[in-house]
């Protein structure tokens, strides 16, 4: 679903990725870990499209097609999801209206009619229950004053209503409790699918007790320099990034 | 001989007009109009060389000729009748002159006059002899004197102690024909703990014309005003309106501010506070085209504890130029002072131009006082933000702006007016990104 070949990125003039390599097939969770500044940020930026980075290597493609060459609103609408680190705040508009906009605009992409009002709200209704979010929520300006915890369910919510291939978590579990982890934990299980992928971006392991990846990978200085399985998670927890400066030396 | 400019040919009017005009026979009116005339006729309209007018040049008025309106015109009864509000009461003034037939004034309480000024002139001029000139003087600038010398009706407002008014006052002030001169004085006296909401609209037939309001509020101990100012005037239209609020100790005042329409336009809000007194001040101001829209505030903390909130944006596009003046004084002793101002602007075009400037002036030692500005466009952030989700670019920054216009919108509690509002600012943004249907 996404291959990322010997990618190569700037943030500014920065190098930041050096050579990133990377294969995600469809229903797969990948876990990307590493220490600040190994460039997971820029990684996710890159994925969506954000400007402000130059890729000066390599390759990506997203169901073979050149992801590098579509803008970001077409990444979007060919499927993929950036739940952000830190979301946005929207005064002045509100999140069903935001919501609504954004699902017509991907089934604009794929030649179907806008929603129907009433299916429409019945299906933001049925998930926002999933997230033991309260309704009200939904007549809020976007983000506007939430809690770190709602503002991180939200991102949920809408990866949930606009159903995308693949999900982009970018340290989606920092500023989190422990319920409000759990509650998060829960809706990403609830989008788990044969056809969908996860990329889950995250400095810690707490996320990944409660979403079980399939591969672990440990990103440092741009480069993918360890992959494993879930046991790698547990490694690291317990003995940190510090095999990384003994491989280095 | 034809005069040269619209102020000399006002000024040559002036005495064969001034018979006719209400008041002009009691002789404390009297005075205070050829008081008014004298200092018009020395200067005319306001210059840019006035510090307070160096942004708004309005020489363009020179160029015109208004008059009073003449001929009765018949309305158009579906378009008025479009900008009245659901439950309130609803007071008429067609081309500057109280119209009875239109106004519905049924139902109001004991202890509550809406009346013509003109008509209060005739019947009971003592009435209004302790207000007229005494929220605002003549020399604040030359269109209150141009008003205090030509006006020709208005409206008065006053509302017994403690009498709570349950619907607000609408007061549509509308334009029909060209070249009229639409010169009304507001009187609003709200006695000790009254509460009252008054909502004012401008509207205008499509044609040039010049409307200039002085509304001088009086709001005795503890009583509240929330007022509303909804400035749709015609696109060819000048505006100059001001409110002049003397606010006694704990009598709260809010506005609300729309200045959407015309072509150069001029609204002047001041508040004088006494003791623990609270003023809330929101506008939003829209540019399009060559508009022009200038919002003078001034806020006089007079005494201590009182507070003051404003927030004021402006979104201008094309060519259109908005000028924001905030102006606060603490006095001093006006100790525990609580003041916050805020000016936001978007410049949509690189020709579109903001001119604001805040001001604090402060005298006291003991007081809490914030200001701040920012001009500048949307946030590249919230755009992506909004493109990761699917949204265009285009699309994205259409919402983002309709966003930052809607946040003062939504400030208005009652709906009626918040959805009339909205209708009014959804026509400003006609383009992709703006569902009306949704919001």
């Amino acid at each position: 679903m996404l291959s990322i070949e010997n990618l190569h990125a700037n943030a500014g003039e920065k190098p930041i990725l050096k050579g990133l390599n990377l294969q995600i097939n469809p229903g797969e969770v990948h876990a990307i870990m590493g220490p600040n500044g190994a460039g997971k940020s820029t990684l996710s930026h890159v994925l969506s499209g954000k400007d402000g980075y130059t890729v000066t290597e390599g390759k990506v493609t997203f169901c073979g097609k050149d992801l590098l060459d579509m803008a970001p609103e077409i990444r979007a609408r060919e499927g993929i999801f950036l739940a952000f680190q830190y979301p946005v705040e929207i005064p002045g508009v509100s999140n069903i209206y935001f919501l609504k906009a954004a699902l017509n605009a991907m089934r604009k992409h794929r030649g179907l009619d806008e929603v129907d009002a009433m299916d429409f709200l019945t299906l933001v209704k049925d998930k926002v229950k999933l997230l033991k979010m309260d309704e009200k929520f939904l007549y809020r300006a976007i983000n506007e004053g939430f809690s770190g915890g709602e503002k991180k369910r939200n991102e949920i919510l809408q990866a949930m209503i606009l159903e995308p291939k693949l999900c982009i978590l970018d340290e989606t579990d920092s500023g989190l409790d422990i319920d409000a982890l759990k509650i998060v934990a829960e809706g990403i299980n609830a989008m788990r699918s044969a056809e969908r992928s996860f990329l889950m971006i995250t400095h810690y392991q707490r996320l990944l007790d409660y979403v079980k990846p399939d591969f672990v990978h440990v990103l440092a200085d741009g480069k993918i320099v360890k992959t494993g399985g879930p046991e790698l998670a547990k490694e690291l927890e317990e003995s940190g990034y510090s095999f990384l400066e003994q491989q280095v030396a | 001989m034809m005069s040269e400019t619209a102020s000399l040919a006002l000024i040559e009017d002036y005495p064969q007009a001034k018979a006719n005009l209400p008041g002009y026979g009691v002789d404390w009116c009297r005075t205070f109009r050829d008081q008014a005339f004298s200092q018009f006729s020395a200067s005319g309209f306001p210059s840019p060389r006035e510090e307070e007018w160096r942004y708004t040049n309005v020489s363009a008025i020179e160029k015109k000729r208004f008059h009073w309106a003449t001929a009765e015109k018949p309305i158009d009864t579906a378009w008025l009748q479009s900008l009245f509000l659901d439950d309130c009461w609803t007071v008429v003034l067609i081309d500057g002159v109280f119209s009875s037939d239109y106004s519905r004034l049924s139902g109001l309480p004991d202890g509550v006059v809406v009346a013509s000024v003109a008509e209060t002139l005739q019947s009971n001029p003592d009435a209004l002899k302790d207000y007229l000139g005494q929220a605002v003087s003549d020399k604040e600038h030359n269109f209150i004197a141009f008003n205090s010398a030509w006006f020709r009706d208005g409206v008065f407002i006053r509302v017994e102690a403690g009498v709570c008014l349950e619907q607000p006052i609408q007061i549509v002030h509308v334009t029909t024909q060209a070249e009229t001169l639409s010169c009304t004085r507001q009187i609003i006296a709200l006695q000790e703990a009254a509460i009252a909401e008054i909502i004012e609209t401008y509207a205008g037939q499509e044609c040039a014309y010049l409307t200039t309001s002085v509304n001088e509020v009086f709001l005795a101990d503890k009583a509240q005003l929330g007022a509303s100012k909804v400035q749709q005037e015609a696109e060819q239209a000048w505006h100059f309106g001001g409110w002049y609020v003397k606010q006694s100790t704990q009598a709260q005042f809010t506005h609300h501010h729309f200045a959407f329409g015309g072509l150069l336009t001029r609204t002047d809000i001041h508040c004088d506070l006494e003791t623990a007194a609270e003023c809330e001040l929101n506008g939003l101001f829209l540019g399009l085209k060559r508009q022009h829209q200038d919002s003078h505030t001034r806020i006089v903390h007079q005494k201590p504890d009182a507070i003051s909130r404003e927030q004021y944006k402006g979104v201008l596009n094309q060519r259109a130029r908005g000028v924001f003046q905030g102006r606060v004084i603490v006095a001093q002793d006006a100790q525990r002072t609580d003041s916050q101002m805020n000016n936001q602007n978007l410049l949509l075009s690189e020709h579109a131009e903001i001119d604001t400037k805040p001001q604090l002036e402060i005298y006291a030692d003991d007081v809490k006082c914030a200001h701040g500005v920012t001009v500048g466009q949307l946030d590249e952030n919230s755009v992506f933000y909004c493109q990761s989700r699917g949204l265009d670019e285009e699309s994205a920054r259409n919402m983002l702006t309709f966003a930052f216009a809607n946040q003062m919108v939504k400030k208005i509690e009652r709906k009626a007016l918040h959805d009339q509002v909205l209708s009014l600012l959804l026509q400003r943004f006609p383009q992709q990104g703006v569902d009306s249907s949704w919001l």
